[in-house]
């Protein structure tokens, strides 16, 4: 096999995701995605099954692997117990780590995912938390969050929560001490090394296309790109 | 034949732990619905007298970073490791996540170990050189909503409140909502299987409620990690819970109950962004359906106070609701913080209908 099947070995997901696709479609019928995007996880699995470097190579550079809502619905009902979900995640991570993310509208997302839910991981223990769901970002949750957005320590506290406070409690502040530590598994997991890839593709994408990319925070023109940008090519 | 009976469902019933947990909080839980964390504690310590940890060392298990594809298995099985580490730290062993994609994290990393014991030495060495601590597996995982379908009985002796209409004597008709990442990822670790998924089931009908069996009642939420997170994708998610709310309507479900935080507030959340897109509603009135967490619904029968179950944070007004299973409740209170002010009331949507704002 050739070079992306053998990374893709290399991943205990992989192994355990894809064992012999017989390509009956059932994943394709149950999945959410593909009733709204032009995706076909059962096509997934035949190019990657197929062991053909070109095709993969060519998946990994388009928005087919970004579709995925990660639902796992696949997984059970799979007849042959395998996981297209899991395939994707492989195929995600890979794709992020040769830079062919930034190749994509849909994969170019993921540097407003690591600006974000990426930062809020390491800087305050959450994945996330009220602060992170700004009104302004998140037009969908409506009056009610807004006004309990502009009251939290009131009403979170109100209701049982520890709102920024040391102690337990519900919206805690996390010690110190656990955040460098769970700092630390990033760095010798390779969390770490994954955010600078996305960092590092991001900002040449970013130079070739022109537009304004700052080394931190989202009040940058690129992030806005990367988190509102839609082509309207992806539906059904 | 009976016994062929038991035997099969057997596969479907799972081993729920009775005491000492340690409780892994959810960050979506605990940041848009505290007060159901606060109440399952409350239920869980001072109605049933159990033993639970509630450990401020805890942190996120990085699900929703590991399902949005920017950290790696690696880094979530070594995160999943330390808050194992922090769980034997308090000489426990029955771990009790109250999210449900964490539910889900907490089963992958552990089957991934017993299947692939490299994975496992693998995370004990990244442990061990990270943070210089060891950590054991938990004896039982089991999700917060099985431990209240588990005590459902002993539970309903204390409820003065039961899912009955008052005004007809029927029972509320419920839709119950199981977070994907529950049953379809491992159907063996979910009480009833990915098939027939009973925990939210045994509570309705138990406290006297009646289920309601519709087409798409198995659609996830819609939620879908990164289609949610980036603003540009969210009409994946939008349009996944319309699937369901269509699906649901003609069947006019008083209220529908969740074990997911995340369905929970999408569900809520949807039905508002819908009505503000199209002015369509999924009832009657205008006012849509009241989405409950599993928590609030057993508090609310349990006697709390609504408002300090913090069901004023649902974008779908909850009154009517109350108004049919009987629960008083106090309009002044209801916007009313910590300190005991009024801290004014939300803007009011234009085409939802809300009991605020009149």
């Amino acid at each position: 096999m050739g070079k992306f099947y053998d990374l893709f070995m290399q991943d205990v997901r992989f192994v355990e995701g894809l064992n012999a696709c017989m390509n009956c479609g059932v994943c394709t019928a149950i999945c959410p995605a593909a009733e709204i995007y032009k995706y076909d996880p059962r096509q997934i699995c035949d190019i990657v099954q197929s062991g053909n470097e070109e095709k993969i190579q060519e998946l990994l550079s388009t928005d087919t692997i970004w579709y995925c809502g990660q639902c796992m619905s696949c997984k059970a009902r799979c007849p042959r117990g395998n996981t297209p979900g899991l395939i994707i995640s492989v195929l995600r991570k890979i794709s992020q780590e040769t830079g062919l993310f930034t190749n994509s509208e849909k994969g170019r997302q993921q540097f407003a995912i690591k600006r974000t839910v990426g930062e809020n991981i390491l800087n305050t223990g959450y994945c996330i938390n009220i602060d992170i769901v700004n009104p302004k970002l998140h037009p969908e949750q409506g009056p009610v969050w807004k006004w309990y957005y502009e009251n939290k320590e009131e009403v979170a506290d109100r209701l049982g929560a520890n709102y920024n406070k040391e102690g337990s409690g519900a919206l805690r502040k996390i010690p110190q001490q656990n955040l460098d530590e769970v700092k630390k598994i990033f760095e010798v997991t390779g969390g770490l090394d994954l955010y600078d890839k996305i960092e590092k593709y991001s900002e040449i994408v970013a130079k070739s296309m022109n537009i304004n990319f700052e080394i931190e925070g989202i009040n940058n023109e690129y992030f806005f790109h990367t988190y509102m940008e839609n082509s309207g090519k992806h539906d059904n | 034949m009976e016994e062929f009976t038991k035997k099969y469902w057997k596969d479907y019933q799972k081993e729920i732990a009775d005491d000492n947990f340690y409780y892994e909080r959810s960050c979506i839980r605990q940041s848009f619905f505290p007060g159901s964390e606060a109440a399952f504690l409350k239920i869980l310590r001072d109605i049933l007298g159990k033993n639970i940890i509630d450990d401020p060392n805890q942190h996120t298990c990085t699900g929703i970073g590991y399902h949005s594809d920017i950290v790696p298995f690696d880094t979530t099985m070594t995160v999943v490791a330390r808050i194992f580490s922090l769980m034997k730290d308090h000489g426990v062993n029955n771990f009790i996540p109250s999210c449900v994609t964490s539910f889900g994290i907490f089963n992958e990393v552990v089957e991934t170990w017993n299947h692939f014991p490299e994975e496992y030495e693998k995370t004990k060495l990244f442990l061990k050189q990270a943070t210089g601590r060891d950590f054991e597996i938990p004896q039982n995982i089991s999700h917060a909503s099985d431990i209240i379908y588990k005590y459902r009985k002993e539970l309903k002796e204390k409820m003065p409140y039961r899912l009955v209409n008052r005004n007809t004597g029927k029972p509320l008709r419920v839709v119950e909502h199981i977070g994907c990442h529950y049953s379809k990822l491992f159907a063996k670790k979910s009480e009833g299987g990915m098939e027939f998924p009973k925990v939210l089931v045994g509570m309705i009908e138990e406290w006297g409620g009646e289920v309601i069996d519709y087409p798409e009642r198995r659609h996830c939420c819609g939620f879908g990690f990164r289609q949610y997170l980036v603003m540009a994708n969210r009409g994946y998610s939008v349009a996944n819970t319309k699937k369901k709310f269509e699906s649901m309507q003609p069947y006019k479900p008083d209220f529908i109950v969740a074990n997911c935080p995340g369905c929970t507030m999408f569900m809520d959340r949807w039905q508002y962004t819908i009505a503000e897109m199209e002015g369509k509603t999924y009832d009657d009135n205008k006012m849509g359906i009241p989405v409950l967490t599993y928590e609030e619904m057993a508090g609310l029968l349990l006697g709390f106070n609504p408002w300090d179950l913090g069901l004023q944070l649902h974008q779908v007004q909850v009154e009517p609701l109350l108004d049919k299973i009987g629960i008083p409740y106090d309009p002044k209170d209801k916007y009313v913080g910590k300190s005991g002010n009024f801290l004014g009331e939300p803007e009011k949507p234009e085409n939802l209908v809300t009991v605020y704002g009149k």
